[in-house]
């Protein structure tokens, strides 16, 4: 135990000694955290639209007025032509151009029925879907208004957040909405969790793919290796510094995350410092093991840099899991990252239970256990 | 002009003699394009729904038909009440455990209440952990049940306004249709200029930059016999994802090739200048490799409209957006092969990719001026 420590010493006073590590353990964290939870957000507001009014009545801009003030779309062009429409989705300036025909006013005035035409660049894919859905809320909504404006009967089609007061004795159905766990759908309530994932592992696989590969370089792993030191103890001495440096960089992302981005906490600290603690010896082994592999630090660089990127793309950190093919999703479970992410996310957000994580949880001591195991192993190969 | 010809012909021996890292940056990109294409996705389908129906009748039965007949979602279980033996928790139970992304709740007696003319009552809980499903789920269940009121509650008198939408340069909303043209700059410009980043490093370290500089040759000399090499493995690429983004994943390609190809090299030349300066400014192989990861990765992962779209972010990643590279061939990209743009449209974008890598280039030469002093 004594020689852990003292080799552990070592190790701490390496990494306090080198200024660039240590900005690379203390500022990298926070600098991530505030420009990753900022770009990755597939929030939509203010979708760039563009209105193409052939009616130009009150009617017509009574519905133009509701689409401006709904706060999710931002007018920025009006025009009576549908070439200049056409124009700006190539020009990809506009996401969404709504079109109103010319006899919209006189046709709902005449039959009660009236014709719009949505066109959403549909380049962006699931967002797309979005945008439709709040224009045609708007709509539907603008309907019922005018239903009770013209008659003071009913009208078809309500939202649910449209004033059901005019409507009595209408087959209708009543739908409320409850986003739960995110009331307001703030993305960084989503993303953030999930970075403080990402720069745990970040710190703990790069930093000990270095490590061992250092020490190759220096031509000290020799004198390390002559020393009665055990290999257990070699690598216990060797992970532990890095270890609770880890848990540092998830304390201080966590308290960030609390009184910055006002990330609810929900479940129980403890056992997310726990799964924490699991993650960190998986994190670190895998950074251990590409370590005792390669000749030289660059190399442990980009082998653990290459690994990373899989890692983090594929572990439903950016894009959810769900969406992933069939086949990615089973290769994903694989996936230390993940797990992780899931279990930091139901953590934090739904306030989940130890009941509630034990799949992945026990997945995460299992690879601790074998991955440690390998890399001691690809060790002792060296010293042999 | 001698003397570049011989300086190409030596880096040229350099690369096919490596034939290993030959087959390694060439391989990379396209495996790279099929593990992410398949992965890097955000169609929401096949939603895990859960339906509470204390009373099942002819409504909630219908309802729930309707909901299990859609591709978006799939009736993950069935509760009878919110307070069964198994507890009132019992839709948080399934949220929690991921068993379920969105529970729509009916009340008693919804037949009674639908056919007397009395608001019917419908909860739609969405597990809103991940805001775009919660969204996405709210809007297609409302859509669900909108549909099934417009046709059973017809009354005279009311106003109704149809929509009809049109979803423009991808009708299906297909996800790899978003990504791929902007997984194709990710993996291009990760490897375009890691590859040049180590070339002038290497010769610094194993010391025959000292050869180099004594040579004949002029730095821009030096700089072309480094880059151009690597623009013809780089265009192999090039052709290898666009092949895969075709053929693997049917992304269309309403534009035209030849421009697609020449933007593609022209994104290819900034990448390897980004390297290539990095390459000139740093001593060591190592610091060079980390420049180009940190300095292309990560921006290019998340500030090139690749996955995130740029218009979300808060203005100052907006502003910063502009100096990746990426950025502007995500756009190029799917412009000519979503909406089949031309040259036209595309003016500006190729403009400043044109810019970016004169001014790459011109920095690298300078950057070896001084050394030469």
């Amino acid at each position: 135990m004594r020689r852990i420590l003292f080799l552990a010493r070592a190790e701490v006073l390496h990494i306090v000694r080198d200024r660039a590590t240590l900005a690379q353990v203390l500022v990298l964290p926070i600098l991530q955290l505030f420009v990753l939870s900022n770009a990755a957000t597939f929030e939509i507001r203010d979708t760039p639209t563009y209105i193409v009014d052939s009616d130009v009545t009150s009617t017509s801009r009574g519905l133009i007025e509701r689409f401006g003030g709904s706060g999710h779309f931002r007018i920025v062009g009006q025009s009576a032509s549908l070439d200049a429409a056409n124009e700006e989705l190539l020009r990809g300036n506009v996401t969404l151009v709504l079109t109103i025909p010319q006899d919209f006013e006189s046709s709902i005035v005449r039959n009660r029925r009236g014709d719009v035409q949505l066109s959403v660049n549909a380049e962006k894919g699931s967002a797309a879907g979005i945008v439709q859905s709040y224009a045609s809320q708007i709509v539907n909504a603008y309907a019922v208004e005018l239903g009770a404006r013209f008659h003071p009967g009913p009208a078809t089609v309500r939202a649910h957040e449209a004033d059901p007061a005019p409507l009595r004795g209408v087959p209708r159905i009543e739908v409320q909405v409850r986003h739960r766990y995110n009331e307001t759908l703030n993305y960084k309530h989503y993303m953030v969790p999930g970075l403080l994932v990402a720069l745990v592992t970040m710190i703990g696989t790069l930093l000990s793919a270095q490590n061992i590969a250092r020490e190759k370089e220096l031509g000290t792993l020799e004198q390390l290796n002559v020393t009665p030191l055990t290999r257990g103890q070699f690598i216990a001495a060797k992970l532990l510094p890095l270890w609770v440096l880890g848990l540092l960089d998830l304390v201080i992302g966590l308290v960030l995350a609390k009184t910055v981005f006002g990330v609810p906490i929900r479940g129980s600290l403890l056992l997310l410092f726990g799964t924490a603690g699991v993650y960190l010896v998986v994190a670190l082994s895998i950074g251990l093991w590409i370590s005792t592999l390669v000749e030289t630090q660059q190399q442990a660089m980009f082998v653990s840099f290459f690994i990373m990127n899989i890692y983090l793309l594929m572990s439903g950190l950016f894009t959810p899991i769900d969406s992933m093919a069939e086949w990615v999703q089973y290769v994903s479970m694989l996936n230390p990252v993940r797990h992780f992410v899931t279990i930091a996310r139901a953590l934090l957000v739904r306030g989940a239970s130890l009941a509630d994580i034990r799949m992945p949880l026990s997945i995460l001591t299992v690879y601790a256990f074998a991955i440690l195991a390998l890399a001691i192993r690809q060790y002792s190969k060296r010293t042999a | 002009m001698k003397a570049l010809a011989g300086l190409l012909r030596k880096e040229l021996y350099h690369i096919l003699r490596d034939r290993r890292t030959l087959i390694v940056i060439t391989l990379i990109p396209v495996v790279q394009v099929i593990i992410f294409g398949y992965a890097i996705r955000t169609d929401v389908d096949r939603v895990r729904l859960a339906i509470v129906d204390p009373v099942p009748d002819i409504v909630t039965l219908e309802l729930r038909s309707r909901f299990a007949a859609t591709n978006t979602f799939q009736i993950a279980s069935i509760l009878t009440s919110l307070t069964s033996p198994t507890g009132p928790g019992d839709v948080d139970r399934l949220f929690r455990q991921g068993l379920a992304q969105g529970a729509v709740i009916f009340e008693p007696g919804m037949a009674d209440n639908f056919g007397r003319g009395i608001p019917a009552n419908i909860l739609i809980v969405t597990d809103a952990t991940e805001p775009n499903t919660g969204s996405v789920v709210q809007a297609y269940a409302l859509q669900v049940i909108q549909a099934y009121e417009r046709e059973h509650g017809a009354a005279p008198g009311m106003v109704r306004i149809t929509t009809s939408v049109r979803m423009r340069f991808n009708p299906t909303r297909e996800s790899s249709n978003l990504f791929v043209p902007g997984l194709m700059a990710f993996v291009l410009t990760i490897i375009s200029s890691l590859m040049t980043a180590i070339t002038l490093t290497r010769e610094k370290e194993s010391g025959t930059m000292e050869t180099l500089l004594v040579s004949p040759l002029r730095p821009w000399q030096i700089i072309v016999g480094k880059v151009a090499p690597y623009l013809a493995i780089g265009f192999v690429s090039v052709l290898g994802v666009i092949a895969e983004a075709r053929l693997v994943f049917n992304v269309p390609l309403r534009g035209s090739l030849l421009l697609l190809l020449g933007e593609g090299l022209l994104f290819i030349l900034v990448s390897l200048s980004l390297g290539i300066l990095i390459s000139a400014r740093t001593a060591s192989q190592r610091v060079a490799m980390m420049g180009a990861m940190v300095g292309t990765m990560l921006p290019t992962m998340l500030l090139s409209g690749f996955i995130f779209p740029i218009e979300s972010m808060p203005w100052p990643l907006r502003a910063l957006s502009n100096i990746v590279p990426a950025r502007w061939f995500v756009v190029v990209a799917r412009a000519i092969m979503l909406k089949g743009t031309g040259l036209d449209y595309l003016w500006r974008e190729t403009l400043v990719l044109l810019l970016m890598a004169a001014v790459l280039l011109t920095l690298s030469t300078r950057s070896f001026h001084e050394r030469l002093e």
